[in-house]
């Protein structure tokens, strides 16, 4: 029984393969040859002035449109194709702004390669994408055949060729419905195969070459490294805001208490007695706001027990019901677990604050060199990613090459999740 | 009454002793680290320990694991643990196996030495010492049912969880014994709790029902 379960989900998975192969052909004969055109023309046009309104417009829409294939054959193909494309400068108006555009678009290698791409597609994708279906409509065609259509041809005075057979009787016919079965066979056989292979093929041109890889990198550590200098300053800032308000304003209050008092302490002691109960309400609130400002620097529990217990803690704290699972064999680096612990202790306020959820629950484990952290709530979702708290965790674990996503379509649940490579040392040996 | 002391800050240590000392306490021994203190508690068995959750050599949570680790030797070992923080997590583990005799302070309740000694004395005795605020912690998370009680009856039932006496919630309260006894009977008839005539046992009812 499993075997003809598996032999339908195969074929199914072939014919889709197959469907999927001509619609990626089709793209690239309709779409991508036009776009092709339009391109060329534009920039041919540059000379007459034209082009230089024609090629950023245009080279946008292809790099939308590649980008649209990269996704797709992604997911129908398994390889996966990165963007390749340089940061776009800033615009600028007038005429200088469409001549940098112009030059952007020319001087980015990616261009030329997506160029490239789209004129050798649809000819390659003949062989490849297009092919698994092409044998199968052939082979309907001779399935149609023997089904009866060969009559019809043949009292019009036409033969038939199918493939070798000259349809003419019955006993040709089904010669014919039997050889289009062979070819349906082969084409859903090697659907998925040449699915792959035109993914690879895509790889070739589509994705960024080492060079613009790097390029790319750069980008994106100078942005992070900037995201991770703000908000390291914005943090001493609170700090130091904090603690002149708080700590050291109250500590300046008993400074003066006790100067009163020592005046007072003859005349006056019931107004000494008075100062006194004063001055220790004031240290034991500047002790409490010490302790709350430490907290949010670096947590005693995240210091002592690592991340696990850390979260463990922000659950008993927290005002829902939270339950957290986890698998983490070891600690890892500090600042990652850091980024982590506070990311999480956002996503839970905000899981408070906002989802009208019931229960709430935190999943960490360590997977493949990855740190996975998902929180999902039985809220009503519409969380959005760019939101304000959401943006900063992004920041936040973007330092260490950590990204955030998060699912919560109206009426939830609200799935946040989050990634961050990293290393995972052995457990701390326990001293006892 | 013989203690074990551990803390590794001289200053708190030696303010700790004389004033443990001055209330008729005998110090067993004072130590500065989380291996010395677990030898001292199992080879000194005290009547009480006080402990600083955060020791030497890793300074993380080592007094607390120390403590942990001894109350698993000898079962019901009285343990008092004074801490910088006070966090649930840390108060729940204390209180996991259920005997009592556990308590766990802000560092700053040392200032009133009053409440303090009186804290470890109900230690000594198999009671406990929980933290105003790790109780106030507990209460808001205390749910659907709290919200049953009478805002007398949260009060008496706060000060409960912190381990007093019923002398002392009347004291505090400033109402009679047999007020506050009222009180907590009604607490757990709408809490669903087995009633209990043993104090400790009362209290250790109370906070495994808000430590669900």
């Amino acid at each position: 029984m499993d075997g003809d379960v598996g032999i339908i989900e195969r074929i199914e998975a072939s014919g889709r393969a197959a469907v999927r192969g001509l619609g990626l052909y089709l793209m690239s004969m309709v779409v991508g040859l036009l776009l092709f055109c339009l391109m060329v023309n534009s920039i041919t046009m540059i000379g007459m002035g034209l082009g230089l309104f024609l090629v950023p417009v245009i080279g946008a829409k292809s790099r939308r449109y590649a980008n649209k294939y990269r996704e797709l054959t992604g997911r129908w193909t398994g390889t996966r194709i990165e963007s390749p494309y340089l940061p776009e400068p800033p615009h600028r108006p007038g005429l200088t702004g469409w001549w940098n555009r112009t030059v952007h678009t020319l001087s980015d290698p990616a261009t030329w390669r997506d160029l490239a791409w789209m004129v050798t597609d649809p000819l390659v994708a003949c062989f490849t994408a297009l092919l698994p279906i092409s044998l199968i409509g052939m082979g309907i065609h001779g399935i149609l055949l023997a089904a009866g259509l060969w009559v019809p041809i043949h009292e019009l005075g036409g033969t038939q060729w199918y493939t070798f057979v000259p349809v003419s009787d019955w006993p040709t016919a089904i010669t014919a419905g039997v050889v289009g079965l062979l070819y349906i066979g082969l084409g859903l056989k090697i659907a998925r195969p040449l699915l792959a292979v035109h993914g690879r093929w895509a790889h070739q041109l589509l994705a960024p070459t080492e060079k613009a890889r790097l390029a790319l990198r750069v980008q994106r550590l100078t942005q992070t490294r900037s995201d991770a200098v703000d908000s390291q300053a914005a943090e001493l800032r609170r700090i130091e805001r904090d603690l002149h308000d708080g700590a050291q304003a109250r500590l300046v209050a008993m400074g003066m208490s006790l100067g009163a008092i020592e005046h007072l302490l003859d005349r006056d002691p019931d107004k000494a007695r008075l100062l006194l109960a004063e001055a220790r309400q004031n240290s034991a609130k500047a002790l409490s706001e010490l302790r709350d400002l430490v907290r949010g620097i670096h947590p005693p529990v995240l210091a002592d027990r690592g991340l696990v217990d850390a979260v463990r803690a922000l659950a008993l704290d927290h005002p829902l019901p939270v339950e957290v699972a986890a698998e983490l064999p070891g600690r890892l680096e500090p600042p990652v677990e850091s980024a982590a612990y506070f990311a999480v202790a956002e996503i839970l306020t905000n899981a408070a604050k906002h989802s009208g959820a019931r229960q709430v629950w935190v999943d960490v484990r360590h997977e493949d060199g990855m740190l996975r952290i998902s929180v999902t709530d039985d809220g009503q979702g519409g969380a959005m990613a760019s939101g304000g708290g959401l943006r900063g965790i992004e920041r936040r674990i973007g330092t260490f090459d950590g990204v955030l996503a998060v699912s919560s379509p109206p009426g939830g649940p609200t799935i946040v999740t989050l990634e961050l490579p990293c290393a995972l040392s052995s457990p701390r040996i326990s001293p006892s | 009454m013989r203690v074990v002391l551990a803390e590794d800050l001289a200053l708190l240590r030696e303010g700790l002793v004389r004033l443990l000392e001055a209330t008729g306490f005998e110090i067993a021994a004072a130590v500065d680290n989380g291996p010395d203190l677990l030898r001292a508690l199992v080879d000194h068995r005290p009547d009480v320990a006080v402990v600083d959750v955060r020791l030497p050599p890793s300074f993380t949570d080592e007094g607390l694991q120390a403590a942990l680790a001894a109350r698993r030797e000898v079962p019901g070992l009285p343990v008092l643990v004074l801490s910088q923080y006070v966090e649930q997590l840390y108060a729940r583990e204390l209180l996991a196996d259920g005997s009592g005799g556990v308590g766990y302070l802000l560092k700053d309740r040392v200032f009133d030495s009053e409440q303090f000694v009186d804290a470890v004395r109900r230690v000594a005795a198999g009671g406990t010492a929980m933290d105003p605020e790790v109780v106030s912690k507990l209460m808001t998370r205390g749910g659907q049912p709290l919200s049953r009680l009478t805002p007398r009856e949260l009060e008496t039932l706060e000060l409960m969880a912190q381990g007093r006496s019923n002398a002392a919630i009347a004291q505090q309260m400033v109402v009679t014994e047999r007020a506050v006894a009222k009180h907590i009977a009604n607490i757990f008839t709408k809490l669903d709790l087995a009633v209990s005539d043993d104090d400790n046992r009362r209290v250790l009812a109370v906070l495994a029902y808000l430590n669900r």
